[in-house]
């Protein structure tokens, strides 16, 4: 069973998130989000994600969602061409919610925003990669029509 | 993971009254759907009633309403009802156990390497349930139907 409940700010929040391209200063608020779901604080990871995905680079995509000034949601992609032997296709690998705002479309909105950005960019296909046991954005990604790609990752321990 | 035809049967009626949540449904309606006998589709249903899936209604014609999260219940809570999910990892250990004993150490390396295979399948399988709730289902439906 998936056991979320929605929180009361959540509940409360009647206005609706905007959904604009990350700026400098909301790093820190992208890093606390990441780390409160992660339990990892990764600045200096984030920090290179901005460099290489802010600014509304070509192709890449870092996308917040803004709630009069509070992020509470960000998500991270790109359009890779030929990338495992496919046609052009979006990828999305970082998608997180603050905890206490989940359960109010926030996702959803991000991720259709994302899509958008793709679909102008002539892509017809989204893609992610998950951990199996990540149920919780797994359920997610299947609420919103994904199904399993044809593709099996592989790995091997390089010991 | 391959699933018993009541473990089918129980996600087609936990579909059903997903579907239609604030309905009472018939056991003989679903049976009928499903080609089923209504005695073997009422133990299943009362598998579903005791976990709270759904309840049986009182009153004339009887029946049963769904009394779970469609958001939140999974095709994997219905399964767990029904399966021994870890049945495919034991099986191996029995197949190779046995091989061991009867055929000796060459058979029962191939047998375990074949077990390793068929969990990696059964793990996939498992996530795929778990991560797959009747609401996404019936959204899954919908879209199928066009």
């Amino acid at each position: 069973m998936i056991s979320l409940k929605k929180p009361a700010a959540a509940r409360a929040a009647a206005v609706a998130a905007r959904i604009r391209g990350v700026q400098a200063a909301d790093l820190e608020q992208v890093v606390d989000i990441d780390a409160g779901i992660t339990g990892l604080r990764k600045a200096a990871y984030w920090g290179e994600i901005l460099r290489r995905y802010g600014g509304g680079r070509q192709q890449r995509f870092f996308l917040v969602a803004d709630r009069g000034g509070r992020i509470e949601g960000y998500v991270v992609g790109d359009v890779r061409d030929w990338e495992f032997g496919s046609p052009p296709c979006g990828w999305v690998f970082g998608i997180g919610v603050r905890p206490d705002a989940r359960i109010g479309g926030i996702a959803t909105q991000l991720l259709d925003a994302i899509c958008d950005g793709f679909r102008r960019l002539g892509v017809d296909k989204v893609r992610t990669l998950l951990a199996r046991d990540n149920q919780l954005v797994l359920s997610f990604f299947r609420s919103q029509g994904m199904m399993a790609a044809p593709f099996i990752p592989l790995e091997k321990d390089l010991g | 993971m391959k699933l018993q035809k009541n473990t089918l049967l129980a996600l087609c009626s936990a579909l059903e009254f997903a579907a239609r949540p604030g309905t009472q449904l018939s056991a003989a309606e679903i049976a009928d759907k499903y080609r089923m006998s209504p005695h073997h589709l009422a133990k299943v249903l009362r598998t579903l009633g005791r976990a709270g899936l759904v309840r049986a209604a009182r009153g004339a014609g009887g029946g049963y309403r769904f009394a779970g999260n469609p958001r939140r219940v999974t095709l994997m809570d219905v399964i767990e009802l029904f399966e021994d999910i870890s049945a495919p990892k034991s099986a191996a250990r029995r197949a190779g156990r046995r091989a061991k004993a009867e055929a000796g150490a060459a058979a029962f390396e191939v047998e375990d390497a074949l077990g390793v295979v068929l969990s990696e399948i059964d793990e996939i399988a498992k996530a795929t349930f778990r991560s797959i709730t009747l609401e996404t289902m019936l959204k899954l439906v919908a879209r199928r139907r066009g």
